[in-house]
């Protein structure tokens, strides 16, 4: 179940927004259709991203995905205990699972992305 | 089973060398010689014989069994392909000879092949010239790029795009990238072709070129093929032809009719040399008549008094893509198949290879989901959706209850279109016998899937190694052996 207050993409990733920093995951609808995650790769902190271009990759005993960016702006921290732990993002994609943490350089591209309501819905049609 | 080094027994030995009369003492440096003998396992020659017979028996190949892996074409290498390649005068050859003053006219028939496969892949695909050099599809995909680039570098272009469908092997985006190209997904439509209406919108003049797999990887022909090409043309785009699926359309279409610029065959799959593990391969490269002067030097040409050469002096080419001529044996098999089915076996081979596929679709169709229910071509993609919400069993517990039924699993969780894929390509050399033996193995396992879902999540129980924990096996890979006899 996606969770309330999180902003979420059509490629399945989350924001959580807090004043101009947002924190960035994957829900667990992309993880449990991943299967078994084998590898992440994040960017590294200083690095810019856009919305809706691929800021870094997981690989999965299934297939490799680009992980999207749901806002832009300049990473400022990465989950760098993550990619060893990747049990983590499996049992905990909405806490200790998340992936990036940006700064935001356009704040109303949030308005673009879908709420919880929306996405659960969205998830109804993916099957 | 037990490796030859767990098999050892101190002393014992298959051979007696004679005994070295030549002086033990020698001038290496005491840091460079051995603290102890090394460690070869001592068996005797009957061991070692029963070791490698007992691991040849475990093989899995076409040669033993039906190989259905979607995509790749696992057809029937025929034998006498193998004799023609093992032919010592085409075997022995040196590389360099033809190279050598005077060498040309010492290696004229090897020539003549290269030459005539050009011109038989010319009659197939409708192209104008082609290159034997790459070494597989991927490094056909990385020069038909290469050849993008320098076309658009000649004519001033400045384009940094190159598009492909969702539905794309994962090798296309792959060589756009390596080639320095940006690349955009196209999404497909409802009936799982191309959507016209979103490439369209994806247009601009970025885009120096799509790749396209036709039919695509879900054994669907896109019936806006045509205007895909002119719309890609519009914008001095380039559209290039990925052949892996060629063996569906061989002789009914023509790339080069239909528009394509560029085209990669795969020769170990359209064309019946070794493939999985018994390659090389060869993924030879044909152009249009405008790209004609990109392609990698060299090529063979026939001179006016019928001798054949090689000819270097192209100036637009893009160079050396691989040593010599690609892989010529793999060359002169696939044209010595050409050779023996003729124009009217070609068109034989895709009939039987789409109507293989059809039977399948329609065996299977009321036990599995199938997502794209028109009429495919040589493969169709199932799903394995409808089982994992009923019974928990994935498309991966079907494939590995399928080597316990005998079979090697077809392509699974490809294309990713497809939820729980399973792709099925039986290839026309198939019987309807063989292809039955399948139907009901997959129809069993789904009621295996419904009365003992258990035993499917432990296949497979039949083969050397189980049922393998692929993710502990992927994050934490432990890969070393500790011998016995290194203590």
């Amino acid at each position: 179940m996606a969770e309330q207050g999180l902003k979420y993409t059509e490629s399945h990733e989350w924001a959580k927004i807090e004043g101009n920093i947002a924190t960035i995951g994957l829900t667990d609808f992309a993880i449990e259709h991943l299967g078994d995650i084998v590898y992440l790769e994040l960017p590294e902190a200083g690095d810019d991203v856009t919305a809706g271009t691929a800021f870094g990759t997981v690989e999965s005993v299934k297939a490799a995905s680009d992980l999207n960016s749901p806002l832009s702006g300049k990473v400022t921290e990465i989950n760098e205990e993550l990619p060893d732990n990747l049990e983590t993002l499996q049992n905990s994609p909405f806490a200790g699972g998340w992936l990036v943490k940006i700064e935001l350089s356009d704040a109303s591209e949030a308005s673009k992305l879908m709420d919880c309501d929306v996405y659960e819905e969205y998830l109804k049609n993916q099957d | 089973m037990k490796l030859i080094f767990d098999k050892s027994v101190p002393g014992r030995c298959g051979v007696m060398p004679a005994k070295s009369d030549v002086p033990t003492s020698v001038n290496l440096k005491p840091e460079l010689l051995r603290n102890q003998d090394a460690q070869f396992p001592e068996l005797s020659e009957l061991d070692v014989v029963r070791h490698f017979t007992d691991l040849s028996n475990k093989n899995f190949g076409v040669d033993t069994n039906f190989y259905p892996l979607g995509s790749c074409t696992m057809k029937y290498n025929p034998k006498v392909s193998e004799l023609i390649a093992s032919d010592t005068g085409f075997a022995n050859l040196h590389p360099l000879l033809p190279q050598l003053r005077g060498g040309g006219m010492l290696t004229q028939g090897a020539l003549q092949v290269i030459y005539e496969t050009d011109m038989q892949l010319r009659e197939i695909t409708g192209m104008a010239g082609f290159t034997m050099q790459p070494m597989a599809g991927a490094h056909g995909e990385l020069t038909g790029i290469m050849i993008i680039a320098a076309y658009h570098r000649a004519n001033g272009n400045k384009k940094t795009t190159i598009l492909v469908p969702d539905t794309a092997h994962g090798t296309n985006p792959a060589s756009a990238a390596i080639a320095g190209y940006s690349v955009k997904t196209v999404p497909s439509n409802k009936d799982g072709v191309m959507d016209f209406d979103a490439l369209q919108e994806m247009m601009d003049d970025e885009v120096a070129g799509l790749m396209l797999t036709c039919p695509n990887t879900l054994g669907l022909f896109n019936p806006e093929i045509k205007r895909i090409c002119d719309l890609i043309h519009s914008v001095d785009g380039l559209v290039y032809y990925d052949g892996a699926n060629l063996n569906a359309v061989m002789g009914k279409v023509r790339p080069g009719d239909i528009g394509f610029d560029i085209v990669h065959l795969n020769l170990h799959k359209t064309f019946a040399t070794p493939h999985g593990g018994g390659g090389p391969g060869a993924g030879p490269v044909g152009v249009d008549e405008k790209l004609l002067g990109f392609l990698p030097v060299s090529l063979v040409v026939k001179r006016d008094d019928g001798t054949f050469a090689l000819e270097y002096n192209r100036e637009k080419s893009i160079g050396y893509i691989a040593p010599f001529y690609g892989n010529f044996a793999i060359v002169l098999r696939a044209y010595a198949y050409i050779l023996m089915l003729g124009k009217e076996g070609c068109l034989r081979v895709s009939e039987n290879a789409v109507l293989n596929a059809n039977y399948i679709k329609e065996r299977l169709k009321g036990h599995y989901d199938l997502p794209y229910r028109q009429v495919c071509k040589h493969e169709c993609v199932f799903s394995a959706g409808n089982l994992l919400t009923k019974y928990g069993i994935s498309a991966l517990d079907i494939a590995k209850g399928l080597i316990d039924a005998g079979f090697h699993p077809p392509t699974m969780y490809f294309p990713m279109t497809v939820r729980e894929a399973l792709m099925v390509e039986p290839t026309e050399t198939e019987s309807k016998e063989t292809l039955d033996k399948f139907c009901d193995a997959m129809i069993d396992l789904t009621e295996i899937a419904k009365n003992n879902p258990e035993q499917l999540k432990a296949a497979p129980i039949s083969t050397p190694v189980g049922r393998l924990d692929e993710a502990t096996a992927a994050r934490k890979p432990n890969i070393s052996y500790n011998c016995p006899l290194c203590g």
